[in-house]
């Protein structure tokens, strides 16, 4: 079962059911019945058992990681209700040893 | 051995290979002075006098016979002076070559792999002085199988058994370039890119490493079948530690890393002919690296590991993000395909 | 522009140990412990024991895998009807973990050591290719795998395949699994890791439902070790919150409405019927099978398939210690079975989590055997 690895199209076919894709230098030809958008060669594919599922858009990976960085101010210390609880916590332990 | 037949698994380098030469071959050893069969390293050591002769002997079946970056006549002499050198034996006597023909095998490529054996014994310093040819039917054997011997005197003899908790582990350079050259190549997988051994003779790299680190260089061995993580597992497994190997610092060429995530393979479990990975004590560590990038062949090599009290003979690897155990490779690592 | 070693981003270990460690903070606020989670995709398994992500979480924290290995799930006698197929002279076809499947007494393996036509593909079209080769044989396509892999199998059947070729199916649907677990009474799973490229192909829309019904927030996930990292901690934050929502967290990949041309093809061709998965007995809408109208191309309706003539004794009798059922469902761990790692191994599988390199126990094999080393420091 394919992990669904990212490639980069090289050139599609003349009848446009498939292109060359370049997954990290190694090249392999993949058909394009089901992916969701329309390929260029440039544009990036995720590939799965030999059809690509999925264009990439370019932008997707700096908004991927822009994202973790959102999810990780908001939690932990970033979440104002996650001090709270936490306090709360912590003053009910200071209280159940009292 | 389970089975009542050998199987390919029996000759890939990993657990199986090992549990077939204990479970067969170990009844043939008997007590020598010095290091014989039953230490089951590189090869044997034999006191002669105050100085030691160090024999190693190796087959040579690999497929295709040419390869990017060498051919199975590099690497019959590569291979052994490389054993030698892993035994701390780095100025190889002479080499012996032994050659089994199939009929029908091409003369032009006989005199090729020739002209590659020549060409290596003398990068290597080892003269080949003697050997043996004979032709098998059709069929009988495939292509050409290639036996070299190889003989030297050593002042010191250095083990695969030899780390303490606290020693750090060396590698010589990048890890996979040769199995991934040859599997590519040999199972037609569709892959282009740049993949070449890295088969060379390390002698003079280890007499560099030698000379730096002194008795401070306690374990060598060379990663071929089997790769990093199959040498590790015997060194943990011989001197009774644990070894924690960091995985960001292993150095990979980038078309091996490639190559090896898309075929789903382990670049630690994948053959290399040029490597050494070396156990040093703390102390003469970064005076060893310094020593090997100084060498052309060193120039990617990298402190990789320690060896640890805890969990003896098994191997951790931290992936950077986490930790896991390192399994003892099987076998031939087949690509899962995509 | 994106580089295809970008994704190596989502490998940085400083981001890494951010991530971590924000969610030990998170479990910690959680003020209960264990927090349970599943995930239900062999991917994600091999991320997270391949980089030594369990050594990485808190202690207060599993991270459990569900029936998330479509070939694992996979029931006996589908096997045995492949199996049968085959022993009555077509040329099956399947991908390379369908192939040492145990059936009732055989595998594909068995019936092409036996002198069936068995061959292993990387490509569904690969199949269809060989019928086209070879027009005199009957071609079965034994068609494994959720909906990401079936999609693949509409879009041959949509695109014409030869008359000599036929599609035995045994792909399976995988947000049954999450309903599945979901409804166990032994469980505490309190969140879900949704299949990332599952959801590439259906959307994270059709979570919302789920995450209503069962008040068990839903996360989407991507393979790269980051990836499941901020989707776990985010998790792990929505159950603190007392929130039942689905978050994308894989929105390179993954939309709402999801790959809709994919989807529509996926529809024209299969319909979600009941059946049972192995392991875990019958799953409600959990199975894909083609809908009426191909029953040209469904091998059920165009040969009599003997199953009968393979079945007969199990072989192996260490069947009955085998646990795949709970591993699958997530009662048991791997390293809880009497048998891995000994009896139990990838070269000598018995169960069919051994088998599938989308299954816990191979995966756990492969990367060391006890991929959560807790106590090394």
């Amino acid at each position: 079962m394919c992990l669904g690895v990212p490639g980069k199209v090289l050139t599609i076919s003349e009848d446009g059911l498939s292109a060359l894709v370049d997954f990290f230098g190694v090249k392999r030809e993949l058909r394009l019945d089901i992916v969701d958008e329309p390929v260029q060669p440039g544009d990036y594919v995720l590939n799965h058992v030999g059809f690509a599922i999925r264009r990439i858009p370019p932008s997707e990976v700096a908004e991927t990681l822009a994202l973790f960085d959102q999810i990780l101010k908001e939690a932990g210390s970033g979440d104002l209700m996650a001090e709270d609880v936490r306090g709360e916590i912590a003053s009910g332990k200071e209280r159940d040893r009292g | 051995m389970a089975g009542e037949k050998v199987a390919l698994k029996h000759g890939a380098g990993g657990r199986a290979m090992r549990a077939l030469i204990e479970d067969v071959f170990l009844a043939l050893a008997s007590p020598v002075d010095g290091i014989g069969l039953s230490a089951l390293d590189d090869g044997a050591a034999l006191r002669v006098g105050d100085r030691w002769l160090v024999v190693t002997t190796d087959s040579h079946v690999v497929h295709p016979i040419f390869f990017p970056g060498g051919d199975i006549g590099r690497l019959s002499v590569c291979g052994t002076v490389n054993d030698l050198a892993m035994m701390g034996a780095t100025e190889p006597l002479a080499l012996t070559c032994a050659v089994i023909l199939e009929e029908g095998f091409a003369r032009a490529d006989l005199e090729r792999i020739r002209d590659s054996m020549l060409e290596a014994s003398r990068e290597a310093g080892a003269p080949i002085v003697t050997g043996d040819t004979k032709v098998m039917g059709r069929g009988e054997v495939d292509g050409v199988v290639l036996n070299t011997t190889g003989v030297a005197l050593a002042d010191r003899v250095v083990s695969d058994a030899g780390l303490r908790p606290g020693d750090r582990i060396l590698v010589t350079g990048t890890v996979g370039d040769h199995g991934m050259a040859v599997m590519t190549r040999r199972h037609q997988l569709g892959l282009e890119g740049d993949l070449r051994s890295d088969v060379a003779p390390l002698n003079g790299l280890v007499r560099e490493a030698l000379r730096a680190g002194g008795e401070d260089v306690v374990a060598m061995k060379d990663p071929t079948r089997g790769g990093l993580a199959s040498v590790l597992h015997e060194m943990a497994g011989k001197a009774k530690v644990g070894v924690v190997l960091r995985e960001p610092d292993v150095p990979v060429n980038p078309e091996v890393r490639a190559a090896c995530e898309v075929l789903g393979i382990d670049p630690l479990v994948v053959a290399n002919e040029g490597k050494a990975v070396i156990g040093v004590r703390p102390a003469a560590a970064d005076r060893v690296l310094a020593a090997l990038r100084a060498h052309p062949l060193g120039r990617r090599a990298a402190i990789v590991g320690t060896a640890l009290a805890e969990r003896p003979g098994q191997v951790i690897l931290d992936t950077g993000l986490g930790r896991r155990l390192l399994a003892e490779p099987d076998g031939e690592p087949l690509p899962r395909i995509c | 522009m994106a580089s295809a070693l970008d994704e190596l981003k989502f490998r940085d270990p400083e981001k890494a140990r951010a991530l971590t460690e924000a969610l030990a903070r998170e479990v910690e606020a959680v003020g209960r412990a264990p927090v349970s989670v599943m995930h239900v995709c062999g991917s994600h398994e091999q991320a997270i024991a391949r980089f030594g992500l369990r050594a990485a979480f808190p202690r207060g924290l599993d991270v459990i895998m569900g029936p998330g290995c479509p070939v694992c799930v996979t029931d006996t006698p589908e096997v045995d009807e492949a199996v049968a197929l085959a022993a009555q002279g077509a040329r099956v076809c399947t991908y390379g973990d369908m192939l040492r499947l145990p059936g009732t007494s055989r595998s594909l393996a068995d019936a092409q050591a036996e002198g069936g036509k068995v061959e292993v593909v990387y490509s569904v079209s690969q199949a269809v290719d060989l019928a086209r080769q070879r027009p005199a044989e009957q071609v079965v396509f034994f068609a494994s795998g959720f909906e990401t892999t079936a999609v693949a199998t509409a879009a041959v059947v949509l695109a014409g395949v030869p008359e000599n070729f036929s599609v035995l199916s045994a792909h399976k649907y995988v947000p049954a699994a999450m309903d599945v677990v979901s409804e166990m009474k032994e469980t505490n799973i309190e969140g879900f890791v949704a299949a990332g490229h599952a959801a590439t192909i259906t959307g994270w829309g059709i979570f919302e439902p789920f995450a209503r019904r069962t008040g068990n927030p839903v996360v989407v996930a991507g393979f790269e070790p980051l990836d499941v990292l901020a989707a776990v901690l985010e998790l792990v934050r929505l159950i603190r919150l007392k929130r039942a929502e689905v978050v994308n967290c894989y929105p390179r990949c993954v939309t709402r409405e999801g790959n809709r041309p994919a989807q529509e093809k996926l529809w024209r061709v299969f319909d979600v019927v009941s059946g049972n998965w192995r392991g875990i007995a019958r799953v409600p809408r959990g199975n894909l099978e083609l809908k009426p109208e191909w029953d040209r191309v469904n091998a059920r309706r165009r040969f009599q398939i003997d199953t009968a003539a393979v079945g007969g004794a199990a072989r192996n009798t260490l069947a009955d210690q085998c646990i795949c059922g709970s591993i699958m469902s997530g009662l048991a761990k791997p390293d809880q079975c009497v048998l891995f790692g000994k009896e139990c191994r990838p070269e000598s599988p018995v169960g069919a989590c051994m088998v599938s390199s989308e299954g816990a126990c191979k995966i756990w094999h492969v990367y060391g055997g006890h991929p959560d080393l807790q106590e090394v420091a």
